[in-house]
């Protein structure tokens, strides 16, 4: 089931074995767009703004969050949903939705494979949600209490740790290299095997490199959340970055970084780091306002086992894994939770400031957007490419401030899923549609599309795809007991078999062969005898068997066992052996053997047991 | 008959050294790999040339696991690698990991170049040894190979300590290495699921003593160092750059914020400087508490305390110091001691056990007159008291993650030969699982009796499912099958498919019997006698009335004729495949006694 119209917000649901697992739940906010800035001061200007809905709170969150919620509830009750799995801090905005509205119960819960952010990501959950509190007609969205319940049933996991669900699959995380924390999923029994990526990375940033190997042989590969802008390379995109801020500050105005707390920040702070001391700009005051600025940045630093090798390094040494701890401690690095209190008298211009929302719509960044706007000094650099930048600034407008956008987005591209798809062979492909033709505005462009063999099966929203595999094992145990017992017979060379008769156990979706218990004595304590109990149970099953009877040694060994005045008749199919004295016929022929006799047991179990002498049981 | 073999070559009925072979599987694992304080000659290290006899290690072994970075868990790893030869995977936990070669150099420096040992290990070997670490994380399973898996557990016991899992199959085994059920100020406590090992091999430093509340120590504890400081006297802490230093830190920290104490507290420069910094980078392994609020105030920021100046020692007035090692037999802590001994103000609180023929073993076993170097007699005159603040389980503890893992057996490690058995019977006597406690160098061997896991076809399964899922106790259903076995492949199928699968043809194999009855009705008439009677015998089963005026029961075909020459006997005849065996055989028998009268 796909849920989401959003190629990088995904939310899928795959039922498999009889459990419901959904893939993320990511808020699609561009919707945001369509409403006005939330400013700190009412702004006069702002409201008589035409063009643009004044319908500030209910309407607007109803759009948002309800739409995909109730296709939710259309495609499929969600209180089924036995396990929510979330790839990356983006993705589970919607949660607080979810569990608040489908009395999707704690026993199962929704397992944050983040680990290493899962603290911090939860303090970091909240920070546009703190922002929209304050907003009492965000209230309707969710509240704190709902982001706590919620997070209140998010189980952490760590990379390559094993879950069962319910003895039926299990799932893996597997690190996907794109942010601190992000992964991808294995969902496997022990014969079928879905992988999950979700936002993944070659590039090497900071987090732990992608875990290729794992994905290798699978059975379905679900592919979403790849780059939004497969047009721009992400290193140039730094450079850009880098350059017009120098270029900025050193004309003397401000910078603002619209982004999100966590995530490419760090990597920027990484490369200004570098990059300030070389020009020259090392006394420029770098503002980071949020509400969990500080422990987002507090929090990078002690996950050093969830990053790269060089950064994993560098904690042994012992020192910080990231540069930003030093522009801390030399006061390069000032971080504030919102614009009031000590960041007013703190402030110094010329400056550099991140801070959020990046649809410039809510948050700190309203403020500096009307703060700056005017002066053609100040630039504002987009680097999230979730939001438009255009529709973004367009309240905004007329703006003199300078507006360079500079995504960043280091999510797989379509060159590197060809060739991560040559590298993991998975059976099928199955993605958004979206992503099997070219971008609408580039529709020359062939290489921004999925290219692979056998063709990419590609999903819509709610729309329900079933994947294209077929179980056809399942994994049981047999009791060593059971398995002492077994005679296996060499039927073909390599290949041996063997009858097995045994109780099944079956217990938390585990099977279990033990051998079956010895024929009960007949209890003497029951004295009134129906004739119903001699009845035997038909539900024993006589084994199938197979081969052929040879006349002439079956005859012989008739003979052997005192049948004299064997006759042999040779029929069209095979063969009518006639016992006369027993007045009983026996047909055999290649693939039956047919006893004809009279109602005489005895007879006939002596003969049964000398032709399945003859035959192999299965 | 599979089994699991467990050899202590280190640690066996002894404490130290720790370096355990267990074969599991076919699979060989080398737990531990540390050094002994007690020696200084090839005792020290467990001696490996027991494992192959004359082969390289590197083909015997599959792989090595680091529990923790204390060098009797892992001192003997460069000597082990380098320079036996070793060239497999070592696993540890990334903590272990960062401070693993500090500890190792440390130890170095002291054998080298104070003690002038030759032929010891080298920085460079070490550097060596460790690239051939992976590390691990918590509950992350590691595939070491296609059969052999192993998973770390929070052991608590040290940052970084973990507790780990070894399976092949569905063997396991669980090996603890140090741990400690009690959560303390830093570290949590050891935790472990229900994974139902064949083996748990636990260590039982403290197998007989159950600890007294850790709070009165701890009051204990401030209360002396407090008395101690008010009446202007010094008091030194002999401890080892990571574990309890740190604890015994917050502790004091606490303590003296509560207080509003001035009095100072330093803390040797050099390795315990360095291993705060390590605490403070990985918050992710100590406690809930600590954990939840290092965003506010990290724990290993310490306020009061400083670093310690050699010079410092020379001071007026009171002060408390923290210095290494933590068994007085060199380094700055022994300087300390001999600088304050003379003074009956001062006072040294050892908070761990102490090694034989450490100066610290000496004065708590209450030798006053202690012989140094050159014949000089150093008096004794500051107080000494003992508190012990070792990180282990105690008795309590350890039948509490027995009873967490429910392991078949227990295999004790790492103690004292005479607690071992007295924990050993407890285990058996109130657990009622087998306990073993090999010397070094002895062998236990377990059999253990895995189950086969086969790939069974699904439409089997959910046939038989479907046929009853309530488990009957009286009348177990039977599972009928064909196991597949090809090459290593074993799969079960119905006997149908297998047959298909194969190419093979069924031989139907089918009886009729002649049976005969009196009755002078019509051939329809009898049958439908018959088929009434059966009705009424046979309830459970189908019974059926053909059009043709034959009569079916399940799949078993009678059919009534009437031979010519007789017209009051009828001939039944009953057909039925050999798969209906049962039914038939009664079937017969049942006629052959005739049919009741009818009602009529």
């Amino acid at each position: 089931y796909c849920l989401s119209g959003h190629p990088t917000l995904p939310c899928n649901v795959l039922k498999f074995k009889s459990t419901t697992i959904m893939l993320d739940c990511g808020l699609d906010m561009t919707s945001t767009l369509n409403f006005l800035p939330l400013p700190l001061v009412q702004s006069p200007r702002l409201s008589n703004l035409p063009g643009w809905s004044l319908k500030d709170g209910n309407a607007f969150l109803d759009k948002i969050y309800i739409i995909p919620s109730l296709s939710f509830r259309r495609a499929n009750n969600l209180s089924t949903v036995d396990v929510i799995l979330i790839s990356n801090y983006a993705l589970y905005d919607a949660l607080p939705i979810h569990t608040r509205h489908t009395g999707f119960t704690a026993q199962c819960m929704p397992r944050n494979h983040q680990c290493q952010k899962a603290q911090s990501a939860s303090l970091l959950l909240p920070s546009p949600l703190k922002d929209a509190v304050e907003v009492s007609t965000w209230r309707r969205c969710y509240t704190m209490q709902e982001v706590n319940s919620a997070l209140s049933k998010i189980q952490l996991v760590g990379y390559s740790q094993k879950i069962e669900l319910f003895g039926a699959v299990q799932v893996t995380p597997l690190s996907s290299g794109y942010a601190l924390g992000s992964s991808n999923w294995i969902i496997q029994s022990h014969y079928e095997k879905v992988s999950y990526v979700s936002g993944s990375s070659l590039l090497t940033t900071h987090p732990q490199p992608m875990d290729q190997a794992s994905l290798k042989n699978s059975d379905v590969l679900v592919l979403t959340g790849l780059t939004q802008i497969p047009t721009a390379n992400p290193d140039g995109m730094v450079g850009e970055f880098c350059s017009n801020l120098a270029l900025t500050v050193r004309n003397g105005g401000n910078v603002l970084v619209p982004c999100y707390p966590s995530g490419v920040i760090y990597d920027l702070l990484e490369c200004l780091y570098q990059y300030i001391d070389s020009a020259g700009l090392s006394s420029v005051p770098l503002y980071f306002i949020s509400p969990v600025a500080n422990s987002s940045l507090e929090f990078s630093q002690i996950f050093a086992e969830w990053l790269c090798h060089n950064k994993q390094s560098k904690v042994y040494l012992p020192e910080p894994p990231f540069p930003h701890a030093e522009l801390i401690q030399t006061n390069k690095l000032k971080h504030y939770p919102s614009i009031h209190g000590d960041f007013s008298n703190d402030f110094r211009q010329p400056c550099v400031v991140f801070t959020g929302h990046p649809s410039l719509r809510f948050g700190d960044v309203v403020h500096f957007m009307e703060l700056w706007g005017k002066s053609s000094l100040n630039t504002v650099i987009f680097t999230e490419p979730d939001f438009s930048y255009l529709e973004a600034l367009a309240p905004y407008q007329p703006l003199a401030m300078k507006c360079i956008y500079c995504p960043i987005d280091t999510r797989l591209n379509f060159i590197q899923v060809s060739k991560l798809l040559k590298e993991v062979q998975p059976l099928h492909v199955v993605c958004p549609e979206q992503y099997t033709q070219p971008p609408p505005a580039q529709s020359h462009r062939m290489d921004l599309m999925i290219d692979c063999q056998p063709p990419a099966m590609s999903y819509r929203r709610a729309e329900v795809l079933a994947l294209p595999f077929k179980r056809r094992y399942e994994k049981i145990e047999i009791m060593p007991e059971l398995a002492d017992s077994l005679v296996p017979m060499e039927i073909k060379p390599g290949i041996s078999l063997a009858t097995v008769s045994a109780v099944l156990h079956t217990k938390d979706n585990k099977h279990l062969l033990q051998p079956p218990p010895r024929p009960a004595q007949p209890t003497s304590g029951k004295k009134r005898k129906r004739v119903s109990d001699d009845v035997p149970d038909c539900k024993v099953l006589k084994p199938l068997l197979s081969g052929s009877i040879p006349v002439e040694q079956f005859v012989q060994t008739l003979e052997k066992h005192g049948f004299s005045d064997i006759k042999v008749e040779d029929t069209a199919k095979g063969h009518i052996v006639l016992l006369q004295e027993a007045e009983t016929l026996i047909q055999i022929e290649e693939d039956s053997t047919h006893i004809i006799c009279d109602n005489d047991e005895m007879l006939r179990v002596r003969l049964r047991d000398l032709v399945l002498k003859f035959l192999q049981k299965f | 008959m599979p089994e699991i073999r467990v050899t202590p070559l280190g640690a066996g009925q002894d404490v130290g050294r720790s370096c355990i072979l267990v074969s599991i599987a076919g699979k060989n694992v080398m737990l531990d790999c540390g050094m002994h304080m007690g020696f200084n000659d090839d005792r020290r290290f467990p001696d490996f040339s027991y494992i192959t006899q004359n082969g390289r290690l590197t083909d015997f072994l599959d792989c090595v696991i680091i529990s923790h970075f204390h060098l009797d868990h892992c001192g003997a790893l460069p000597y082990f690698s380098e320079m036996v030869g070793y060239d497999g995977p070592i696993y540890m936990t990334h903590p272990t990991q960062a401070i693993c070669p500090i500890l190792l150099e440390d130890y170095r420096k002291i054998a080298v170049d104070k003690k002038g040992e030759a032929n010891f290990f080298t920085s460079q070997m070490i550097k060596d040894c460790m690239k051939k670490v992976v590390a691990v994380h918590l509950h992350q399973t590691v595939q070491v190979d296609d059969e052999l898996e192993i998973k770390a557990y929070y052991a608590g016991h040290v940052l970084g300590a973990a507790m780990f899992q070894i399976k092949v199959g569905s063997e396991s085994v669980v090996y603890t290495g140090d741990y400690n059920m009690t959560p303390d100020r830093h570290l949590g406590a050891a935790w472990i699921d229900k994974c139902r090992p064949n083996l748990l091999i636990t260590e039982s430093t403290y197998a007989t003593t159950i600890r007294d509340s850790k709070r009165c120590r701890e009051r204990d504890f401030l209360k002396k160092v407090h008395e101690t400081v008010e009446r202007g006297g010094k008091v030194l802490i002999p401890v080892f750059a990571l574990g309890r230093a740190q604890e015994l830190c917050i502790l004091l920290e606490t303590f003296w914020e509560r207080m509003n104490l001035k009095v100072p507290i330093y803390f040797s420069t050099g390795l315990t400087e360095k291993a705060n910094h390590y605490y403070k980078l990985f918050i992710p392994w100590t406690n809930q508490k600590i954990r939840k609020t290092f965003v506010q105030r990290n724990m290993f920021e310490f306020k009061h305390i400083k670093a310690f100046d050699r010079a410092f020692a020379d001071n007026p007035g009171p002060m408390v110091v923290f210095a290494t090692p933590g068994m007085l037999h060199a380094g700055q802590s022994l300087q300390i001691f001999r600088k304050w001994a003379g003074n009956e103000k001062n006072m040294v609180i050892m908070p761990g056990y102490c090694v034989q023929g450490t100066v610290g073993h000496e004065i708590l076993s209450g030798q006053r007159k202690l012989e140094m170097e050159g014949r000089q007699v150093l008096e004794v005159k500051m107080q000494v008291e003992y508190m012990s603040f070792s990180a282990h389980a105690d008795a309590k503890g350890i039948m509490q993650l027995v009873g967490q893992a429910e392991p078949e057996s227990v295999l004790l490690v790492h103690g004292e030969a005479k607690k071992m058995e007295f924990l050993k019977q407890k285990i058996e006597q109130e657990l009622r699982v087998s306990c073993y406690m090999p010397a070094n160098g002895e062998t236990v061997t377990l059999p253990t009796s895995p189950s086969i896991p086969v790939g069974i076809s699904l439409g089997l399964l959910k046939r038989e499912m479907a046929q009853g899922l309530l488990p009957e106790a009286k009348k177990p259903r039977l599972l009928h099958g064909t196991l597949i076995m090809k090459d290593s492949n074993f799969r079960l199928v119905s006997s149908e498919q297998a047959l298909k699968e194969l190419g093979l043809a069924e031989h139907q194999l089918r009886f009729t019997c002649r049976v005969h009855l009196h009755d002078t009705r019509k051939e329809q008439e009898t049958a439908l006698r018959v088929y009434s009677h059966l009705k009424s015998v046979l309830k459970d089963h189908c019974v059926q009335h053909l059009p043709d005026g034959s009569v079916t029961v399940e799949s078993v075909l009678l059919q009534a004729a009437a031979p010519s020459e007789d017209p009051g006997t009828k001939v039944l005849l009953v057909s039925w495949t050999y798969q209906d065996e049962e039914l038939g055989s009664f079937l017969t028998s049942l006629l052959k006694k005739g049919l009741p009268q009818a009602p009529s």
